[in-house]
């Protein structure tokens, strides 16, 4: 179980921004600064953050759409090349709308290799099978299904090649809840079924926590913080963790009654803070807070939890 | 003729009643069918939608994609393109103002004023060409006297409501400008701009972040508190509803199903749409079980089967069923209405 599939070593990118006359960039917007992160095989890692946190970014990375500035992708595979899926949000604009579906369905394999037609369409429809497809509707094109239909169709093509890491970037955010409890219980069983790794990108908290083993929060760029997924809902360390998990509506509760709290603005990622990247929206900032800060080990008896903030054992954490 | 104490609001006004008397409902839509003509048929969007908001009231409306909630907010303000659809009975009320009768004209005067909208992606909301100031105090313009100077006086003073930092700058930027939870500020100022009776909100957080959710809900029931606004909020997220409603509509397949005070419909949830839709919920489950999910697939609204429209997917369907189910009061919870024979009937009887 414990088998590491893959590695992130201090994974930076960068972007450049207003190229002047002579074409240097003026700006870097910093998309990931500093990510490290082990992919262990037949988990679900869970990914969240608020838009801007490099979320999309982690997932382009790994997917070798990216390359990072600094920093190594290291996959533990003994031959071959790593093999990377991907299941992107909106099933509508991710598939495309003149192949039939069995052709969407084995492009990676056809990508990979040349297959005879006959093989491909009887791989398309052992796929169609597992993911819950009928098998007569292999010819007809995307726009004729639902989109959790277009969401299955999604699934089984990243099925297809028989991947290391499958990549979940929003797998239900753009479906209707009836429809999107039917895509999770689908993920779940193929990844019974096949031993499938997921790496699932969200900002739906309580879809994170149904799903994953592990979680790891972003902000700006960096993991606040890892740990196995009970864990760290429960025990919030890291105050930016806290504050999104506070955020989160719960049914069954009403919006505290408290005054309206100046709207918080996302970070900027073009400058990056000089200390702490939470600094300027922590509410328990204290001294030693102007110090860059290092993801460090909680101790533990349980499991590895990392957080990045100094604070991480104060009384405060605790109790609330 | 209007008396003369009505006569500073000329519209609308004649029909409010005078103090003392039960105040009508804002909004008050009475089953209401709406389909749309296509080829050969018809889309039945809308079969016998009955909502009624008081003043003040802070109203949700849930259901899935084709469940008619976007259909129902965009006709209450009569958005939908005339000849596009076609009214077969049923009426809607705004403060006792029939809007299905109403001129385009005096709908020109109703929208922005007596009732404002928020739609769920800002961007697309707002005019890009334009400084955000001046959309705003166009809308203040067409709707009051006042003058340029003024309307950017009141305009800013809005923002400042809106808990934005600096107004002034805020005023001269374009929306490309912002972010999106900023943007959305400025669709709810643009709103609460000539203080309307009812305000439509269609999604207002699908597209924001959770902590910019957050704040951009509080905001909205501080300012509809402090002007009296009823709020009819429109989502697909049982989670918001059960926060920021105090009543709610679920509705499915172009109709209500239930209806009732939130807390009490997420708690005993009576119609078996409702409790699916619950029991789908990740929240409502232990991490890593599997979820129930609604078998099947909702029915097509131009081929929609008879009786009651759930009845394909229902776990409980029975005989009963082949008649269409009327919102029917539940014995133990007054106020609470299911549309369904089997779970609201057997309340009853009890």
């Amino acid at each position: 179980m414990s088998d590491t599939v893959l590695t992130l070593d201090n994974i930076h990118v960068r972007f450049p921004l207003n190229r002047n006359w002579r074409g240097h960039p003026r700006a870097w917007a910093h998309a990931l600064n500093g990510v490290d992160l082990t992919v262990q095989r037949g988990e679900t890692l869970g990914v969240v953050g608020e838009s801007g946190c490099g979320k999309t970014t982690l997932a382009q990375v790994l997917l070798s759409l990216q390359q990072p500035t600094h920093g190594q992708l290291r996959w533990c595979k003994e031959s071959g090349r790593p093999n990377v899926q991907i299941v992107f949000q909106d099933p509508q604009s991710s598939l495309d709308p003149r192949l039939p579906v069995w052709r969407i369905i084995t492009e990676p394999s056809y990508v990979t290799g040349q297959t005879a037609e006959a093989a491909m369409r009887a791989h398309a429809a052992r796929l169609a099978e597992q993911v819950g497809l009928a098998p007569q509707s292999l010819n007809r094109y995307p726009h004729e299904f639902s989109g959790g239909q277009r969401q299955r169709i999604a699934i089984a093509r990243a099925l297809a090649s028989s991947p290391d890491v499958i990549v979940l970037d929003e797998p239900t955010s753009a479906l209707d809840i009836s429809v999107q409890a039917q895509i999770i219980n689908l993920l779940f069983s193929l990844q019974r079924d096949h031993q499938l790794t997921y790496i699932l990108i969200s900002h739906n908290v309580s879809v994170i926590r149904h799903m994953s083993n592990r979680i790891a929060v972003m902000y700006l760029g960096q993991i606040v913080e890892l740990g196995e997924t009970a864990t760290v809902l429960a025990q919030r360390r890291h105050p930016y963790t806290r504050m999104l998990l506070d955020a989160v509506p719960v049914l069954g509760t009403r919006l505290p009654d408290t005054d309206v709290a100046a709207i918080p603005e996302l970070p900027g990622n073009r400058v990056l803070p000089q200390g702490c990247f939470f600094l300027d929206r922590c509410a328990y900032r204290m001294q030693g807070c102007e110090q860059r800060q290092s993801l460090t080990s909680v101790h533990s008896e349980t499991s590895a939890h990392f957080v990045r903030c100094h604070r991480f054992d104060h009384d405060e954490f605790d109790g609330k | 003729m209007m008396s003369a104490h009505q006569s500073d609001t000329p519209l609308g006004a004649a029909k409010t009643p005078p103090l003392g008397q039960a105040a009508l409902p804002v909004l008050d839509i009475d089953n209401l069918y709406l389909e749309f003509p296509v080829y050969k048929g018809a889309i039945r969007a809308l079969n016998g939608v009955t909502i009624q908001i008081m003043p003040g009231e802070i109203v949700g409306i849930v259901g899935e994609s084709g469940s008619g909630k976007s259909v129902t907010a965009m006709m209450s303000m009569r958005l939908i393109p005339e000849n596009s659809y076609r009214v077969r009975t049923g009426s809607i009320r705004k403060s006792g103002r029939d809007i299905l009768q109403a001129t385009e004209k005096e709908m020109r005067h109703i929208r922005g004023k007596d009732m404002a909208m928020i739609f769920q992606e800002p961007m697309t909301a707002l005019n890009p060409t334009m400084r955000v100031g001046r959309q705003i105090t166009d809308v203040i313009r067409r709707h009051t006297s006042l003058s340029a100077g003024q309307a950017r006086e009141h305009a800013i003073a809005l923002l400042r409501d809106m808990h934005i930092a600096d107004p002034a700058q805020i005023f001269d930027a374009y929306p490309f400008e912002l972010s999106g939870g900023m943007r959305q500020r400025i669709m709810i100022a643009l709103a609460f701009s000539c203080e309307p009776s009812l305000l439509i909100a269609d999604e207002p957080t699908t597209a924001l972040d959770v902590t910019v959710q957050k704040q951009v809900l509080m905001l909205l029931r501080e300012r509809a508190r402090k002007t009296g606004t009823a709020i009819l909020l429109i989502t697909h997220d049982m989670a918001v509803v059960s926060q920021f409603c105090e009543r709610v509509y679920v509705m499915y397949a172009g109709s209500v199903v239930e209806q009732g005070i939130t807390a009490q419909v997420i708690e005993r949830p009576a119609h078996p749409y409702t409790r699916g839709l619950l029991g789908g919920l990740p929240e409502n489950a232990e991490p890593g079980a599997p979820l129930q999910a609604i078998a099947g697939q909702v029915p097509n609204l131009a081929d929609l089967p008879g009786g009651c429209a759930f009845r394909n997917r229902c776990p409980l369907q029975g005989e009963v069923c082949s008649q269409i189910p009327p919102l029917m009061p539940l014995a133990d919870h007054p106020g609470h209405t299911a549309a369904c024979w089997i779970t609201a009937g057997e309340a009853a009887h009890v």
